[in-house]
């Protein structure tokens, strides 16, 4: 409106189909005029800092939605997983090695969703509501309930095994490159190979799918397998940065996941959705919380306004859908 | 059209929310710099009445020295803590007061702080890393002495005596002990037993209803917490012998015991003023003035005529 070269009708079109962009370009520059802090390059490394664990989980749960299921299990994935991370660190296991094997237990947990969902023929909501409060049991069991510190290793590995959460590359956290990598190789994913194909064709129309001959089960194994390993480095990550892993991380981390997904455009039918629009869902969830703080917002009322704006931006994303 | 409007109207709506949440607090957005120090508090839990307690108790002070108080909330995650902290941190606020939601993950926290030269000073939970000008909690030593000069008094200075002790090794079990073992020395008081229950209601019932068994005579309890003193409290009752009850913490189910008459006595701890301690030390720091490394905090006991 402020630009009349772009005419009216291509402007309408972009905001159309860019939606959650749009939401989140007036949060930017609402936030930027509200307080002169925020739109400081301090200021958003952190804020994307703060956001790379949030997206790197939201990115698995993408496949997972985009696929017409969910999972539920990614919090208590991320715990177990940093608590093992950070038992092999402290006994001076490698930390490539260390960062190995907790990935490949995070596969192996989401194989195992994969198997439930598929051979097991058991509700995505279900079969991860299961493994969810299981692997949250054993977490608890397996920490006692206390905090695994990562100081209690040779100086060498807890200082390798933080830079991964604490570190700077070119002055950008290391937990950004992370994101990024996350975001790029799971893009290439779903829009350059065959699996991406079957991915989306599963999530518009599974009989379909089956008919045309595509081994839907090993699709849904791949989709949980991938939210799994993603949910272990989110787990990585957030034991790395605190420097310690605890038996209750990642309490309700699902929900944020979920939300940056529908944030993005991503429908909970399946079949609709892109990585783009979950990173820029996630950096809305991310952005919220850091300005709801900046402005001062009391605690409480924080949780109301991270509500209207989930509801209000989900609301226009469906009657967009509607009038299509 | 519509749609855009309705896009606006969300920004309008972030724009409300923000003016609501500023006009609690105060009226700039920039740092408050113009009136009075801006102190930021992270609180563990805002779920937990013990710590809205210490908040109010904040405010309170903040309010009377004419100081700013900004107040996050880390919902029992560390992970939000270090958010918290960090959006402090662009606040650029003058001090902050880190209520810990565990003493080793708020370390990263702490160090984010100190590298940007904001002093930090913790409430209740201390930090294990990084540099704290002051830690402000409940003196449990002075809270121990309190119970047990209770108990000298009620039992005239002679009698037998059980201390259930708690988790060995943990501060709030040695301080505790150390205190009511203080108040115990010069007096006709002898304890009999002094065993441990780990803070656990199921174990200080096994192990009371152990002692009632050993001890033919036995005069009082002191528990280092409440859970242990209703674990007691309920040995006690099956053996029908007429013991005191003296426990630590002041838990619903404990005050509730005192006023049954199950137990004679509680010590409550004042989470208010931890909150009112640390906005005191704080505006001292701020202001250039050195304060203690440690300030503790009083306790109170609380027994039947209490209230």
């Amino acid at each position: 409106m402020t630009t009349p070269s772009i005419n009216k009708k291509s402007l309408l079109e972009f905001i159309k189909k860019n939606k959650p962009l749009v939401v989140l370009l007036i949060l930017v520059v609402v936030m930027s005029i509200m307080n002169d802090r925020f739109l400081t390059p301090g200021n958003l490394l952190t804020i994307l800092r703060q956001s790379s664990v949030n997206a790197v989980i939201a990115t698995g749960m993408t496949f997972a939605i985009l696929i017409g299921g969910i999972d539920l299990s990614v919090g208590s994935v991320m715990a177990i997983c940093g608590a093992i991370a950070a038992t092999m660190i402290n006994s001076g296991i490698d930390v490539w090695l260390t960062v190995l094997a907790v990935l490949v237990l995070g596969l192996g947990i989401g194989a195992a969703n994969g198997i439930l969902i598929s051979k097991g023929r058991l509700q995505p909501f279900i079969a991860t509501l299961g493994t969810m409060t299981l692997i949250r049991g054993i977490t608890l069991v397996y920490t006692q309930g206390k905090p695994i510190s990562t100081t209690g290793a040779e100086p060498e590995i807890t200082k390798a095994f933080a830079f991964i959460g604490k570190g700077y590359i070119l002055g950008i956290p290391v937990p950004i490159y992370i994101m990024i990598f996350v975001f790029v190789a799971a893009y290439y994913v779903l829009m350059h190979t065959r699996t991406g194909r079957y991915v989306y064709s599963l999530g518009s129309n599974e009989e379909a799918t089956i008919y045309s001959g595509i081994k839907v089960d090993r699709i849904k194994v791949f989709v949980y397998g991938a939210s799994g390993t993603l949910a272990a480095l989110a787990g990585i990550i957030m034991t790395a940065r605190l420097g310690s892993a605890q038996a209750t991380t990642g309490e309700g981390y699902e929900l944020d996941a979920i939300a940056a997904v529908v944030l993005g455009g991503t429908s909970m039918a399946g079949g609709v959705g892109t990585i783009f629009g979950t990173a820029v869902g996630a950096l809305i969830i991310g952005i919220l919380s850091s300005a709801l703080n900046l402005l001062r917002v009391p605690s409480y009322y924080q949780n109301v306004a991270k509500g209207v704006v989930i509801l209000i931006a989900v609301l226009l994303d469906r009657q967009q859908k509607a009038s299509r | 059209m519509k749609k855009i409007l309705a896009v606006l109207l969300a920004g309008v709506l972030i724009f409300a929310m923000a003016a609501c949440g500023n006009s609690g607090g105060d009226s700039g957005n920039g740092g408050g710099e113009e009136g009075g120090a801006t102190i930021g508090l992270v609180v563990s839990t805002l779920n937990n009445p013990f710590f809205v307690d210490l908040r109010d108790g904040a405010q309170a002070k903040a309010d009377e020295l004419g100081a700013t108080l900004v107040v996050l909330d880390s919902q029992d995650d560390s992970a939000t803590e270090m958010s918290n902290v960090e959006d402090l941190i662009t606040q650029k606020v003058d001090l902050i007061m880190i209520n810990p939601t565990d003493s080793d993950a708020v370390g990263s926290a702490v160090a984010s702080a100190n590298d940007a030269n904001i002093p930090v000073i913790t409430l209740d939970r201390a930090a294990n890393s990084g540099e704290v000008v002051a830690h402000i909690a409940s003196d449990n030593v002075a809270g121990g002495e309190m119970a047990g000069k209770y108990i000298v008094d009620l039992l005239d200075g002679k009698g037998k005596v059980v201390e259930l002790e708690g988790i060995p090794g943990a501060s709030a079990a040695r301080d505790r002990g150390e205190g009511f073992n203080k108040a115990l020395e010069g007096t006709d008081i002898e304890v009999v037993a002094r065993q441990t229950a780990n803070f656990d209601r199921a174990q200080g019932l096994s192990v009371m209803e152990n002692i009632l068994q050993a001890q033919p005579e036995i005069n009082a309890v002191f528990a280092h917490n409440d859970e242990m003193a209703l674990g007691a409290v309920e040995a006690i009752k099956a053996s029908g012998r007429d013991i005191i009850v003296v426990g630590f913490d002041a838990t619903d189910d404990a005050l509730a015991a005192v006023k049954a008459g199950d137990m004679a006595a509680t010590v409550q701890q004042l989470p208010k003023e931890i909150g009112a301690k640390g906005v005191e030390a704080a505006v001292k720091v701020i202001n250039g003035e050195s304060v203690d490394a440690s300030i503790p905090v009083d306790l109170q006991l609380v027994t039947k005529d209490s209230e």
